[in-house]
């Protein structure tokens, strides 16, 4: 096999092809967006050249950076509950649950394979307060919390949380199970020879599960990081970005720049910023992953 | 050697195809000028029989609206044209705007197609896009088929130029429940400070004083644009556009802070940025609120029994009332043409005896059939009145013919980012978490951008 890749010609052969088709639908639209940063219009009036002008436009527009701080804030809580209570739940079906957590694994794995939007429908009827009372507006109703029967979607703060537990919660799942699976893969000789020195509880976990958990975490956690830094799909089907521009993340401000106002140019910077945002992230991630594995 | 040169062109033929695969989308920016006029097909004489395709594109289903109404006709059309073929395409509302940007780019819009967002449309007709509609139906000789308060909305909306056949005429105003407004004790409110104490008094009665869509964010900019009308006169929206006016002049903060009481005191019910549509439309035809800020077309639900439950007679209707020191009138309505359909030049001119002769015979017939089969008030003129229309309907049609000046709504005139911030920033308005003049600041330096 290496006799045949060391051959120059075959190695064109064989990769020219699949490297043609990443160029074209990948290298090539990233560079045709880059371009488009460097120009202003749409294409009923046509584009004209305004060199660095969306870039300054950028850096001064205090709602990018609203959007921003949302994703920002999104991404920490969201991807720190999915991966937290991923590890807790692998946790308790390897050690509690043992062989019979099958269901239990199903069940929490189900929101994964739920429509978006159906999740979202959810939790708005959840936390509805008018035509009437949600589930959560009921319950605080019946037990005499009135003060936080509340409009929980109609405020930007109480939105936000809203959307960060649906997303752990539809995600969750998905993440305990990769954490499982890294899990039972912890020879059992090695906690058993932990447990006859004398380890056990929340030191057994510290000292010899979670380090040796370490590298398919660090995967898990890229997976989610990119994934709660691009939100798109739940914050349109829950909140539309509002009240306001209170819970718009950067996709959703890039989408409403390019494809509602016209601004092809704009929309397109602000996804040059994101995907460099995504890979710097990524990247400090790996960087985590190289030292600690 | 040999064997690598033979590689070698392999590897490059390899990539050319492929290049030449993907090149399609990669194609050169759209025109900047006029796309010049694709080429005609075969000239028919007048006596001739039309014949060639026509394409119709629509946000609306097949069977519904206006929509409805022109395949129909067209179906009589081509079945007395068997030449005639018909092609009908529905597109998601909310993808519009990208698909109708896309379709320009490669001058393949259809024939008629729903209009685009108004600054967008503009710079369509300026690029050569779209047709004069008034022109090209005075041409026809159908132009006295439109309704001239209509005709006037749409060319008021163009800058002057009709782009948009009115597909429906609409009047707004409060809607309200005759049987509450009674049980309270409550005339019409015919100022600000009545309407506000009507609301108070019903509030206090336990009775949610207004349904409205805070989720839509129109329904309440609607009421900031009126109040600031009624204040600076019907051509207040005008005069923002022609920079004689501000956003941040004290009237129109007046008009945002009068509406955000509104909010505050609760009158539009709790977590009114959460109540979708249909929601706030439910409310009303459920009778647990007792008014109602909309346009006309909402008369479908109204005469429609199996939603609306307080019953049709116990609705009534008066418009936005005056306010203090006001220059507004009540002979002033606020009116719209509702979803315009426009005409793709290119595809015009492609085939002008055909479309020329389809156009004829649907906008010929158009109100008439519109008002037969849905009940619906278009921008066309009604000649036959069906005998069975529903009272509201008739009421409706005669406050339309009633009305002196018609007032456009207060993003009208804004380009689609400036309409965005306006219904986006509306719901911050109505719950607190931005001050009346917070908002007009942000969407004054929105238009002055």
């Amino acid at each position: 096999m290496e006799r045949v890749l060391r051959d120059r010609t075959a190695a064109v052969i064989f990769l020219g092809p699949a490297l043609v088709i990443y160029v074209c639908i990948l290298l090539i639209p990233i560079g045709w967006s880059i371009g488009y940063t460097f120009f202003s219009g749409s294409p009923i009036s046509g584009f004209t050249f305004a060199g660095f002008q969306n870039y300054a436009t950028l850096v001064q527009d205090r709602r990018f950076w609203d959007a921003f701080w949302f994703s920002t804030r999104y991404a920490i809580f969201v991807t720190g509950g999915q991966i937290g209570l991923g590890l807790a739940l692998a946790l308790f079906y390897h050690f509690y649950l043992k062989r019979s957590s099958a269901l239990i694994r199903t069940l929490v794995f189900f929101p994964v394979v739920l429509p978006t939007v159906a999740v979202a429908a959810i939790f708005q009827k959840l936390f509805a307060i008018a035509p009437q009372y949600g589930v959560v507006n009921a319950v605080f109703d019946l037990i005499g919390l009135h003060s936080l029967v509340q409009p929980w979607l109609g405020r930007g703060q109480t939105a936000f949380w809203v959307l960060v537990i649906m997303d752990v919660w539809r995600a969750m799942g998905f993440y305990a199970v990769i954490l499982y699976a890294g899990l039972i893969e912890i020879p059992a000789e090695t906690i058993e020879a932990a447990r006859l020195d004398g380890a056990s509880g929340w030191a057994l976990a510290q000292l010899v599960i979670l380090p040796l958990l370490m590298p398919i975490t660090i995967s898990a956690l890229i997976f989610s990081l990119n994934g709660t830094l691009k939100v798109f799909d739940s914050v349109v089907a829950l909140t539309g970005g509002g009240p306001g521009n209170a819970t718009t993340p950067l996709t959703l401000y890039m989408y409403r720049a390019a494809f509602t106002n016209n601004a092809y140019g704009y929309g397109s910077t602000i996804a040059v910023m994101l995907t460099l945002y995504c890979l710097i992230v990524s990247l400090l991630a790996y960087r985590f992953a190289r030292r600690d594995v | 050697m040999l064997m690598r040169r033979v590689s070698m062109v392999i590897a490059v033929t390899l990539v050319v195809i492929m290049l030449a695969a993907c090149g399609a989308p990669a194609a050169a920016p759209a025109p900047t000028t006029a796309p010049a006029p694709a080429a005609t097909t075969a000239p028919a004489t007048g006596s001739a029989t039309p014949s060639g395709a026509l394409k119709f594109l629509s946000v609306q289903a097949e069977n519904e609206g206006y929509t409805k109404i022109v395949n129909l006709l067209t179906a009589e059309f081509t079945a007395a044209n068997p030449g005639v073929k018909y092609e009908f395409e529905q597109a998601p509302q909310t993808d519009l705007e990208q698909k109708l940007q896309l379709l320009a780019s490669s001058n393949s819009l259809p024939l008629m197609f729903p209009s685009a967002a108004t600054g967008t449309l503009i710079e369509m007709y300026r690029n050569g896009f779209v047709l004069d509609i008034e022109a090209t139906f005075t041409e026809l000789g159908i132009v006295d088929k439109l309704n001239p308060v209509a005709l006037s909305l749409v060319r008021n909306l163009g800058n002057g130029t009709a782009l948009g056949i009115p597909m429906e005429l609409n009047i707004e105003g409060f809607w309200y429940n005759k049987k509450i407004f009674a049980e309270q004790g409550i005339a019409v409110p015919q100022t600000w400070e009545e309407l506000v104490a009507a609301a108070e008094k019903l509030h206090a009665a336990g009775i949610q004083p207004f349904a409205a869509s805070g989720e839509q964010g129109w329904p309440l900019t609607r009421l900031i644009g009126l109040y600031a009308q009624r204040k600076y006169g019907p051509d207040a929206l005008e005069r923002v556009a022609a920079g004689e006016l501000k956003l941040t002049d004290p009237g129109f903060i007046e008009a945002a802070q009068a509406v955000q009481d509104l909010g505050l005191k609760g009158y539009f019910g709790p977590g009114v940025v959460t109540i979708d549509y249909a929601t706030a439309v439910d409310l009303f035809v459920q009778g647990r609120a007792a008014m109602f800020y909309m346009g006309s077309w909402e008369l479908r639900t109204f005469n429609d029994p199996t939603r609306n439950l307080i019953g049709a007679e116990q609705i009534g209707f008066f418009n936005f009332p005056t306010v203090p020191g006001g220059a507004g009138s009540l002979n002033d309505w606020p009116m719209n043409a509702g979803l315009t359909v426009s005409l793709g030049r290119a595809a015009y001119e492609a085939n002008k005896p055909l479309a020329d002769a389809w156009l004829t015979y649907v906008f010929e017939r158009y109100g008439d059939r519109s008002m037969s089969e849905l009940g619906a008030i278009t921008g066309f003129k009604v000649e036959n009145m069906p005998a069975n229309t529903p009272q509201l309907t008739q009421m409706v049609q005669s406050q339309i013919d009633a009305a002196q000046t018609p007032m456009l709504w207060f993003e009208a005139r804004f380009d689609s980012a400036a309409t965005v911030l306006s219904q986006r920033n509306a719901q911050l308005l109505i719950t607190g978490d931005m001050s009346a003049e917070e908002f007009m600041r942000a969407l004054q330096a929105e238009l002055d951008n």
